[in-house]
C-alpha cells in the first residue's frame, strides 16, 4: 500500500522567519503518529502544509499517494484536517452544515446519508439543532462527521483532544482506533503527553524546525520520552 | 544596461526639451502655455505603457508564480502612477491659463484621474496585505481588472461628457498638427519611454536588493 | 452540473443564514431610510434641485449601501472560521464566486427596490410609469456592482484594514457603472424610451460581462491558501 505521508526537505519561511527548516517524514497506512513539540515549534504549520493549506517554501514529496506540489486537489479528496477551526457555521443546524460541506465536496448529500454520518458521531439527536448551541466537543464531533463523509485515507489532527471532557476523549480515541483498523493513517499534533500517546504507533518530536526524534512508541517508555523531549526543546530555547 | 538607458533617456529628454520649447512653433491661440503638451501627452502615453506592462506581468505571475513577474508588475505600477500624476499636474498647469480653472471635468482629464485612483488603490492593496505571496496574487487580480476596465472607463467618461452636451471648444489635444509639432511630440514620446524604461530597471534592481536584504 | 450545484448550495447557505440572523438586510434597509434624510437635509427644501438630482442620489445611495453590504460577503466565513474550509473544497472555485454573487445580487436588488420605493414616497416622484425600463437599468447596475464587489469582498476579507481598502478598490472601478446607470435613469425618468440610451445600456452590459468573466476566472487565485 502506498505511504500515507512521504515528504522530504520541507522548509517553510514567512518572510525572514523560518518556521520549518528541514522536515523529512513518512507515515504508513494503518499507522498513528503522535507529533510532539512546544508551542510555536511549527506543528500547525506542518499540518497545514500536509493538508495543502500552505505551500512549502521548498521541499516536497507525496501525501496520500499524490504529489504535494503538483496534485494538491487530489490530496484534498483523500485527506481530512481537523484543526483549530472546525468549519462549522453557527447559524446552521448540524444536518445543514453537513449538507453544505458534502455538496461542496461533491459527496452524496441526501438526508439519509447525512443522518447516517451524524449517527456515526453520536449527533443524530441534535441533527436539527443550530450549531450555535453546541459545546466545543460537539462541534469537534460535527467536524469529524464532515471529514469522515469523504472517506479519507489520512487524518491530520491538530490538538484534537484540547477542550474535550473525559468522555469526549474516550470517544475520540475509539473513533481513531476504528479508523486505523480500517487502514487509515493518522497524524496527530499535540503538545501534551496525555491521551494522544496511548494509541500512537510512532512518536515524533518537532523542535527547532526539524524532526529530532521519530521512533516506534513501543521502543520508548514514558520517562525516556519526557527526558528526550526536555532535551530537544531545551536545545531549541 | 541601466546606465546606457539612463544616458539615452537624458539625451532624449534634452532633445525633446529643445524641440518642444525651441523648434516647435508657438501656438496661435494659447501661446507658449501650449508647449506643456509635450510633457502632458507623452506622460499619459507612458502611463498607458506602464499599465499595459502591469497587465502582462500580472498574468505572467498568476500563470508562472515567479516573483520576477510580481516585481515587474509592482515596479511598473509605481512608475505608472507617477506618470499619471504627472499627466494630471501638467494638464492642470495647462488648464489654468487656458480655461481659467485648475481643474475641469473634461473627458480626458477625468479618465486619467480615475486611472490614477485605480492604480493608487493597486499600490495601497500591496501595502496592506501582510503575506507577500498573497499580496502578489491579489495585486495581480486587481491589476488585470484595472487594465480591462480602462477602455470601459474611457468610453463611459467620454459619452458622459460629450453626448447631449456641446463638445469642449478647444480640447487641448486638437491643436493643428504641423510637421514640427508632430516631430517634437514624437521625440518627447520616445524620450519619456526611455525614461520609463530607465526608471523601471532602476526600480527593479532596487527591489531585488531589498528582497535580498530581507532574506 | 457539479458547478451549478455548488454555486446553488453556497447561495442556499447564505440565504438561510441571513434569514435566521437577519443582520444584513434589516441594517441596510434602515441605512436606506437614513440616506433619505441625509439627502433631504443636504439639498434643502429646494424641490426642483432635489428632483433634478434624483437619479444621481439614487445611485449614490445604492453605491454607499453597497460599500456597507458587499464588504461583508465573506464575513460569515471569517466569523465561523470556515474560510479554510472553502479553500479546501475541490473543483472550480468559480462556483463559490457565482453563489456569493447571487447572494449579493439579491441583497443589492432588494436595497435598490427599497431605495426606489422610499424615493417615490418621500420625494413624491412618479415611478410607476417607468417601472419596466427602470428595472432593466437596476438589473444592469446591480450586476455591475455585485460582480466586482464580490471579488473585492473576498480579497479584502483576508486583509488587515479591510473596511478602508474595500471602498478604495471598489469605487474607482465602479465609475463607469455609476455614470451609465445615472444617465440611463435620468433619461427614463424624463420619459424617454430606453432606445435613446441604448449605448449606455450596451456599455453597462459589456462592463457587466467583463467583470463577471474576470471574477469567475480569477476567483481561484483569490480563494487560495
Amino acid at each position: 500500500m502506498t505511504r500515507a505521508i512521504d515528504i522530504q526537505g520541507i522548509r517553510k519561511a514567512f518572510g525572514a522567519n523560518a518556521v520549518l527548516e528541514q522536515v523529512d517524514l513518512s507515515l504508513e497506512a494503518g499507522e498513528v503518529l503522535a507529533f510532539l513539540g512546544p508551542n510555536g515549534a511549527g506543528k500547525t504549520t506542518l499540518v497545514k502544509i500536509l493538508a495543502t493549506l500552505l505551500r512549502p517554501s521548498s521541499g516536497g514529496g507525496r501525501v496520500a499517494g499524490f504529489d504535494l506540489l503538483k496534485e494538491p486537489e487530489r490530496i484534498r479528496r483523500q485527506v481530512g484536517i481537523l484543526g483549530h477551526g472546525s468549519y462549522v457555521y453557527e447559524d446552521l443546524t448540524a444536518q445543514e452544515n453537513l449538507r453544505f460541506w458534502a455538496t461542496m465536496a461533491g459527496l452524496p448529500a441526501d438526508a439519509g446519508a447525512l443522518r447516517k454520518a451524524l449517527a456515526a458521531v453520536d449527533l443524530e439527536m441534535v441533527a436539527g439543532e443550530r450549531a450555535r448551541t453546541f459545546s466545543s466537543g460537539m462541534k469537534r464531533r460535527l467536524a469529524l462527521a464532515r471529514i469522515l463523509l469523504g472517506a479519507p485515507r489520512l487524518l491530520l489532527l491538530d490538538e484534537p483532544y484540547a477542550g474535550l471532557d473525559q468522555q469526549g476523549k474516550k470517544w475520540l480515541e475509539e473513533l481513531l482506533l476504528d479508523f486505523r483498523g480500517k487502514g487509515g493513517a493518522v497524524l496527530m499534533a499535540t503538545h501534551s503527553f496525555g491521551r494522544g500517546l496511548s494509541i500512537a504507533d510512532r512518536v515524533a518530536i518537532l523542535a527547532g524546525g526539524r524532526i529530532v526524534l521519530n521512533r516506534p512508541r513501543a521502543s520508548l517508555d514514558l520517562e525516556e520520552l519526557h527526558r528526550l523531549y526536555a532535551l530537544a526543546t531545551d536545545d531549541d530555547a | 544596461m541601466t546606465r546606457w538607458l539612463g544616458w539615452l533617456a537624458a539625451l532624449g529628454l534634452l532633445a525633446g526639451l529643445a524641440m518642444g520649447f525651441g523648434v516647435a512653433p508657438k501656438d496661435a491661440v494659447q501661446g507658449n502655455v501650449q508647449r506643456i503638451m509635450y510633457v502632458h501627452v507623452p506622460s499619459i502615453l507612458t502611463a498607458y505603457l506602464a499599465f499595459a506592462l502591469v497587465l502582462i506581468a500580472s498574468l505572467g505571475y498568476l500563470f508562472t508564480r515567479r516573483t520576477g513577474w510580481d516585481r515587474l508588475a509592482h515596479s511598473a505600477g509605481e512608475i505608472g502612477v507617477v506618470f499619471t500624476g504627472l499627466t494630471l499636474v501638467s494638464g492642470s498647469i495647462w488648464g489654468k491659463p487656458t480655461w481659467g480653472t485648475w481643474w475641469t471635468w473634461d473627458a480626458r482629464l477625468t479618465s486619467t484621474a480615475i486611472l490614477f485612483l485605480i492604480y493608487v488603490g493597486y499600490l495601497l492593496l500591496r501595502g496592506m496585505v501582510d503575506d507577500p505571496e498573497r499580496g502578489a496574487r491579489y495585486a495581480a487580480v486587481v491589476g488585470i481588472l484595472g487594465a480591462v476596465n480602462i477602455p470601459i472607463v474611457h468610453f463611459s467618461v467620454l459619452w458622459w461628457r460629450t453626448l447631449h452636451q456641446p463638445p469642449t471648444i478647444l480640447s487641448p489635444e486638437r491643436a493643428p498638427v504641423s510637421a514640427s509639432i508632430g516631430l517634437a511630440l514624437l521625440v518627447n514620446g520616445v524620450a519619456f519611454a526611455l525614461l520609463f524604461l530607465y526608471l523601471l530597471s532602476k526600480r527593479l534592481a532596487l527591489r531585488r536588493l531589498e528582497e535580498e536584504i530581507r532574506a | 452540473m457539479m458547478f451549478a450545484r455548488r454555486a446553488w448550495i453556497v447561495l442556499w447557505k447564505d440565504l438561510l443564514t441571513e434569514r435566521r440572523s437577519k443582520e444584513s438586510l434589516n441594517a441596510l434597509f434602515f441605512f436606506a431610510v437614513l440616506l433619505l434624510f441625509l439627502f433631504e437635509f443636504a439639498l434643502g427644501p429646494d424641490r426642483e434641485r432635489l428632483t433634478a438630482a434624483l437619479p444621481g442620489l439614487l445611485w449614490l445611495g445604492f453605491i454607499l449601501a453597497g460599500l456597507l453590504g458587499l464588504g461583508r460577503t465573506f464575513l460569515v466565513e471569517r466569523e465561523n472560521d470556515c474560510w479554510e474550509g472553502l479553500l479546501l473544497t475541490p473543483g472550480d472555485k468559480g462556483a463559490i464566486y457565482l453563489g456569493k454573487l447571487a447572494v449579493n445580487f439579491l441583497l443589492m436588488a432588494a436595497v435598490a427596490i427599497v431605495l426606489l420605493g422610499l424615493f417615490g414616497i418621500f420625494y413624491n416622484v412618479d415611478l410607476w410609469a417607468s417601472l419596466a425600463p427602470l428595472s432593466i437599468v437596476i438589473f444592469l447596475g446591480t450586476v455591475g456592482l455585485a460582480s466586482v464587489g464580490t471579488l473585492f469582498g473576498a480579497m479584502t476579507s483576508q486583509v488587515r484594514a479591510r473596511e478602508l481598502l474595500f471602498p478604495l478598490l471598489l469605487l474607482p472601478v465602479q465609475v463607469p457603472v455609476l455614470l451609465g446607470t445615472v444617465k440611463a435613469t435620468e433619461a427614463v425618468l424624463q420619459g424617454l424610451a430606453l432606445a435613446e440610451v441604448g449605448h449606455w445600456l450596451k456599455l453597462l452590459a459589456a462592463a457587466d460581462l467583463v467583470y463577471l468573466v474576470v471574477g469567475i476566472l480569477t476567483f481561484e487565485f483569490v480563494l487560495e491558501a
